[in-house]
């Protein structure tokens, strides 16, 4: 479902330029080792080296390696052992350069003899294996620990666990490569100069900061939904990261149903992102979208996740929750078919979770959908007079959405005017003014409008992202 | 890894009611423990003095001291595995409710 991803270093273009090669073969092979593997042979050689550039570097060079020696020798059975192997071997030449002579290199040189490039077979060896599942565990929380600035840990999860490189985290994030490369050098510095631990925190640590993981994920997935200002409303790259890491960390913890929640969430979401932007790069509302445009493999994907037997010792937290509310999207086959009762229950728990207001707001146009207008405008008008939502622009729409409803037409206007002025990005801009158009329509010019859900908002960011 | 732990007064202490241990109980644990290696209470910002050379000459004033409604009341060292075991440490100390609690790696150590 996801596109194959681009080859990093080039490097396979180098490859597949050569006389013979099997290109396209050789290339799929190292983009999907790439997409498998980097992970794992990046957590390895940080437990090993506690040296996280050279990890990386190591990494990076066997991929290298990987296109020109599999171009000519062939794809190895486990492409996963070679590529651990030959980052291991590099990670020690360099060692050996600058004159490490610690216990692990020698270690390393002893594994050296004893295996070569290929799969383990010995049950110790598996064993081994097993326990480097383990390392991309610890990669991933090292990467979201909270000592480290939030905007750090994003980056440092994308470029680490993720594989990305640092110039294309910086242009998904629209800052400077510079600055970008200087996040992520003083992530690693401080890892190292503060004792960040390379471990998987235990106990009732574990809960806590695998909300903060979570919360990682969810803000790469936000980045990738809405920019938060400019013309480009969807950023597919960063939502399919998030969505492939979140499936890590459901494929390591499979026993953590917020883990799962989150997953689901990503995937129903970013399974309607082709219906969620028509070919002027303007938005469309969740009940006017095309549904056969929504992605039917994800939102099979998703719901497979959600329906997926789980833990039920707690109750659903936030992410399940959010995650339930677009699996009642995704089994409604046309808008007027969506059980928005099921969707007000779904705010009710999530309000009794976190009250905030945004979710005061969503679950107040759910009741409105549901057939209570009236309630809903009431719901809105405490809303906006708490204070509690300043200038964000949803509020306004909301209303003006359902004043629309209800008739009040002037009411609506004055509302949409507000809520363009309060948008934050152009395509948003643009969508509020066609409605605002439609209401300042003479009665009768026009075909009635279609009831609608409201522009999309983004889901509730976790607590952290805030 | 050896942290210089800051014990520092917050504008806004924790109000839970959680009162958490005492800090007798918080030092005997620590250096039963081995994590505890130095520690004491400090005197108030009015009965300490500032030194500076200047142009060869040594000055010595009683301030002015950064204005802060925040002071250092007190110091612990801290012999730990990893920034996690500090921050466990840390959360237990009863200032950690009452104001807040600084960590900061020693220069010379694990790190570079």
């Amino acid at each position: 479902m996801t596109r194959a991803r681009p080859d990093r270093a080039g490097s396979t273009d180098a490859a597949a330029g050569r006389p013979g090669a099997p290109r396209s073969e050789v290339r799929e092979a190292v983009d999907r080792a790439y997409r498998e593997e980097w992970t794992r042979v990046v957590a390895t050689l940080i437990r090993a080296t506690r040296d996280w550039d050279l990890a990386e570097d190591a990494a990076a060079d066997a991929f290298e390696r990987a296109a020109v020696r599999w171009a000519s020798e062939g794809v190895p059975d486990n492409p996963g052992a070679w590529l651990t192997t030959v980052a291991r071997n590099r990670a020690l030449d360099v060692l050996r350069r600058r004159g490490v002579e610690s216990d692990k290199v020698r270690e390393w040189m002893v594994m050296d003899e004893m295996q070569g490039p290929v799969a383990p077979t010995d049950p110790g060896e598996i064993a081994a294996m097993g326990d480097e599942i383990d390392d991309r565990l610890r990669l991933v929380f090292t990467c979201a620990h909270p000592a480290l600035p939030l905007e750090a840990r994003v980056a440092l999860t994308l470029r680490t666990v993720g594989g990305l490189e640092t110039p294309e985290i910086a242009r998904a994030f629209l800052v400077p490569e510079a600055t970008m490369a200087q996040r992520l050098v003083r992530a690693k510095r401080k890892i190292r100069n503060a004792g960040i631990p390379y471990r998987v925190p235990e106990g009732d640590e574990l809960r806590r900061r695998l909300d903060g993981v979570l919360a990682v994920l969810m803000l790469v997935h936000n980045e990738g939904y809405l920019a938060s200002s400019g013309d480009r409303l969807l950023r597919l790259d960063l939502q399919e990261e998030a969505i492939r890491l979140a499936g890590l960390v459901v494929e390591l913890m499979p026993d953590e149903p917020e883990a799962a929640g989150l997953l689901a969430l990503l995937l129903l979401q970013h399974a309607r992102s082709a219906a969620r932007v028509d070919d002027a790069g303007d938005l469309v509302p969740l009940d006017e979208q095309d549904r056969s445009r929504w992605d039917a493999a994800e939102v099979a994907r998703g719901l497979d996740v959600l329906d997926r037997p789980g833990r039920t010792d707690a109750p659903a937290g936030s992410y399940r929750l959010q995650a339930e509310i677009q699996g009642v999207h995704a089994r409604a086959a046309r808008p007027e078919d969506t059980d928005w009762a099921a969707i007000v229950h779904r705010y009710d728990d999530l309000l009794a979770l976190t009250p905030s207001p945004v979710i005061r707001l969503n679950r107040a146009v759910a009741v409105g959908l549901a057939g209570h207008p009236q309630a809903a405008l009431d719901e809105l008008d405490a809303l906006a007079a708490s204070g509690a939502l300043g200038s964000y622009h949803l509020l306004p729409a909301a209303q003006a959405d359902l004043l629309r409803r209800v008739g009040r037409a002037d009411a609506a206007a004055e509302r949409y005017r507000r809520a363009i002025e309060l948008a934050p990005t152009e395509p948003e801009r643009r969508f509020l003014a066609r409605r605002l158009a439609e209401v300042e329509r003479p009665a009768g010019a026009g075909p009635e409008a279609p009831p609608e859900a409201g522009p999309e908002a983004p889901p509730e960011a976790a607590p952290e992202a805030g | 890894m050896q942290y210089f732990m800051f014990v520092a007064t917050d504008t806004q202490p924790d109000r839970s009611g959680d009162e958490g241990i005492p800090i007798e109980q918080w030092v005997a644990e620590n250096d039963e423990r081995g994590t505890r290696i130095a520690g004491d209470r400090l005197r108030s910002i009015e009965d300490a003095t500032l030194v500076r050379v200047r142009d060869g000459e040594t000055i010595v004033t009683d301030g002015p001291f950064t204005e802060s409604k925040e002071w250092i009341a007190g110091y612990d060292i801290l012999d730990c595995r990893d920034l996690d075991e500090a921050i466990e440490i840390a959360s237990r100390h009863p200032m950690a409710r009452g104001g807040r609690i600084e960590l900061r790696p020693f220069w010379t150590g694990d790190g570079e």
